[in-house]
């Protein structure tokens, strides 16, 4: 008798303050995809449109939490995924967009909509439909419990590729130095 | 000089000043120190200046200037107050002075007065634990604050007093020498080991030294005869004695006694030493904490050239040449570390070497080099006139002789004493009087916390070793609160140089603020002890890796100092979510829901 199909695993997939380079990397693995696939499938994800994640045994998180919405969806991510990823430089960082961290968050909305050369009657948009944006970015990790860090910027398609089988198998993630090295 | 317009009299000191240090890059940091003193801090100009003449980039002048906590790249007040931060002074209550002091100046802590008068802030321990609060105020030590004292030296500084003109009493520094042994006690003439040392001859000194079986009082406590005769060894002729006189681990202060008090059984313990290497240079390396101390220092030294004892021809023993030179350090901390010591002696910043090789064979300027602690030296002296059988006799098996200890902290007789190694914690608490003793933090931040039913363990090499710090916590204090000092210090002191070191402390500091402010959750538990693995395993040199030394032995032993701070999560967001909002709601004038965050993840939908 022939062994029973394992059952497909569960990957839910977002980009919150990142530049979506990390999912371009994912994509980069071309067509491991196809072999990828035939042992998971997507939930939430910008692949299939998914607007909301369903229990999953996988998260990977892109990016890092820099308004009111992002911490929304990662507590989601944090709720509906076993094994939560940083998945790259600004998840695990903050990374570029953290680079206002030393500007104030007030100047910078006032920059925008009020005092820009050329704007007559400017405000700063109260909409309630949108998020507020944090007073710095955060890593993930300071507002979820994270399992694992995939670092780079990105993390190549043949790290992310490694990353996954390892996970995919039951063995602890493990990059080589030169997955890793990126000068 | 020919091609500038303008030739101001800054210039001309900075050119008497490169003169009087030779111009040679190795004393950079001393030429650093003195320019300092023309304005107060280090003007770019300058900095310009003495990399053009010294030939350095300029990049690689200022690289050492910023590494060293008392040089500044920026104008500081023309009084600068730095308040003795390590945990001991905060128990006598040092943060509440400097908050007065503060508030009385009108001057923000950390900040520049706006008038350029004054400013006020922390710096690591500088060395007065038993008779704290102290601060420095332009370098010179201030002991015993009180509410009064600070009261008045606010006056004093919104006056424009000199700080020399201020009152005695408030720089007065006592030796606080509770308990004499063989070195405490010894009263003995200039030259006197000296001469019983060439007596023996170059053989039979070193014979004498190791039969004493005499190990390092820096904490490491290597055999010092097997570092003499290392160093006299290697094949480079050109040898150099060093003394560690950095004496930089919180809690520490029994170096500054010696200096103090028995300058000449150090200087001499260093020219025993050269006569043994066949050294002909000596540096003592004096924390810039305890610059107060150089005036006395250097009128020793006078005394002992004028008598013969170091020159050339010591003690009438022909060829045999040997002096030493005062260098200064500025505030850092990792540079009572050798390799970072002897780096900092090289007029560079105080990086610590990777070793091998050692310093015993490439050292000062890659000569083989003796590097040992002012204790250490000093002891030699005794060897010296007692004989190497005699002094062993005191002390174990493997830890001879006897140790200075600095006691501070929660005991009724604060001060060094000296006991022969061995004793009991138990005996050095009754000794000092402690009671309700809740733990004793023995060799400083870097060292063991140790708890009541661990105080019949000995202070020896075989059992609990110590440079020297004995620090005192009563059952009302939070070891917590002991353990986060430590952490910041670190932190403050990593000199930067490797990751795990730079970043690890950085963290550590991050989770222990974030318990202390109550918003620990388990999950930071298990972070800060995967931390420790990586500092303790991961670092560069002994910095890193001892810095989480305290946390270690205080989540063992006083573990619920730390659950106590937990929350019931088992994750507890980094910061305050909701606050982190507060800016945006005010510029939107948003107040709905959505416009709010709980830090709580389960109450949201």
């Amino acid at each position: 008798m022939s062994e029973a199909v394992p059952r497909k695993l569960k990957v839910a997939t977002v980009s919150l303050a990142g530049c979506f380079g990390c999912h371009m990397s994912f994509l980069d693995i071309d067509e491991y995809l196809f072999e990828l696939l035939d042992k998971i499938e997507f939930d939430r994800s910008p692949l299939t449109d998914l607007k909301h994640c369903g229990p999953c045994d996988i998260g990977l998180v892109e990016g890092g939490v820099c308004n009111a919405e992002n911490v929304h969806v990662l507590r989601e991510f944090r709720r509906q995924c076993k094994t939560l990823i940083a998945l790259g430089a600004c998840a695990i960082n903050g990374g570029l967009p953290a680079q206002r961290n030393h500007l104030d968050i007030g100047h910078c909305l006032q920059a925008v909509y009020l005092s820009r050369p050329g704007l007559a009657g400017g405000h700063v948009p109260d909409d309630p439909e949108l998020p507020l944006p944090l007073d710095k970015v955060h890593p993930i990790h300071e507002v979820v419990r994270v399992d694992y860090f995939l670092p780079g910027c990105p993390p190549t398609g043949e790290a992310i590729w490694r990353f996954l089988s390892d996970l995919i198998a039951g063995r602890t993630p493990r990059l080589d130095y030169p997955m890793l090295h990126f000068d | 000089m020919v091609t500038d317009a303008v030739v101001t009299d800054a210039d001309l000191a900075l050119e008497s000043i490169l003169d009087r240090y030779g111009r040679w890059p190795t004393h950079l940091l001393q030429m650093l120190i003195a320019a300092q003193e023309l304005d107060g801090w280090l003007p770019p100009a300058r900095i310009t200046r003495l990399a053009t003449a010294l030939g350095l980039p300029r990049a690689r002048v200022e690289g050492v200037a910023g590494f060293y906590s008392f040089l500044y790249l920026r104008p500081v007040g023309r009084y600068r107050v730095l308040f003795s931060d390590n945990i001991i002074e905060r128990m006598q209550g040092s943060q509440a002075l400097m908050a007065a002091l503060a508030a009385r100046l009108w001057v923000e802590p950390g900040k520049v007065s706006e008038d350029g008068l004054v400013s006020v802030d922390t710096t690591s321990c500088i060395g007065m634990g038993d008779q704290g609060p102290a601060a420095l105020v332009n370098g010179q030590p201030l002991t015993r604050l009180t509410r009064e004292r600070v009261e008045a030296i606010g006056d004093l500084i919104r006056c424009g007093v000199p700080v020399a003109d201020w009152p005695e009493e408030f720089f007065r520094v006592d030796d606080g020498v509770c308990r004499r042994d063989g070195l405490l006690g010894l009263a003995m003439a200039p030259g006197a080991a000296l001469t019983a040392a060439l007596a023996r001859g170059r053989e039979g000194w070193l014979a004498e030294l190791e039969a004493s079986r005499l190990r390092g009082r820096g904490g490491a406590g290597f055999t010092t005869a097997v570092k003499w005769l290392a160093c006299r060894d290697a094949p480079d002729p050109h040898k150099v004695v060093v003394c560690n006189a950095d004496e930089g681990e919180p809690g520490t202060f029994k170096d500054r006694v010696l200096l103090a008090s028995r300058a000449d059984l150090v200087f001499e313990g260093m020219t025993l030493a050269a006569w043994a290497t066949g050294a002909r240079e000596g540096f003592l390396y004096l924390r810039g904490e305890y610059r107060y101390l150089l005036p006395h220092l250097e009128a020793v030294l006078a005394g002992r050239r004028a008598a013969g004892l170091l020159g050339a021809d010591i003690a009438g023993q022909a060829g045999f040449d040997f002096d030493i030179e005062i260098h200064l350090g500025a505030g850092a901390y990792v540079c009572g570390e050798e390799s970072a010591l002897l780096e900092s002696l090289e007029g560079k910043r105080g990086t610590p070497r990777i070793r091998p090789p050692f310093p015993v064979t490439h050292g000062y300027l890659g000569r083989p080099t003796v590097v040992n602690n002012v204790e250490t030296l000093a002891k030699t002296c005794l060897v010296a006139l007692q004989g190497g059988a005699a002094f062993a006799r005191t002390g174990t098996a493997q830890s001879t002789g006897t140790k200075l200890l600095s006691i501070s902290g929660d005991c009724p007789r604060p001060g060094v004493y000296e006991f022969p190694f061995g004793v009991t914690l138990r005996q050095v608490l009754e000794a000092c009087g402690a009671e309700r003793t809740q733990a004793v933090q023995v060799g400083g931040a870097s060292g063991v916390t140790l708890a009541p039913y661990e105080f019949d363990r000995r202070i020896a090499f075989e059992d609990v070793p110590t440079a020297g710090a004995f620090m005192i916590f009563d059952d009302q204090r939070d070891m917590f609160e002991v353990a986060r000092n430590f952490v910041h210090f670190f932190a403050h002191e990593s000199c930067g140089f490797c990751t795990p070191c730079r970043v690890g402390t950085a963290l550590l500091k991050g989770y222990m603020d974030k318990l202390a402010d109550g918003h620990g959750a388990y999950r930071d538990l298990a972070e800060i002890e995967w931390l420790d693995r990586l500092l303790k395993n991961a670092s560069h040199c002994g910095l890193g890796s001892s810095a989480p030394n305290p946390v270690i032995d205080t989540l063992v032993k006083f573990r619920p100092a730390y659950e106590r701070r937990l929350g019931r999560a088992d994750f507890e967001p980094a910061f305050d979510l909701d606050g982190a909002l507060a800016r945006a709601r005010q510029m939107t004038g948003r107040d709905d829901a959505g416009a709010h965050l709980s830090n709580a993840p389960e109450a949201q939908p």
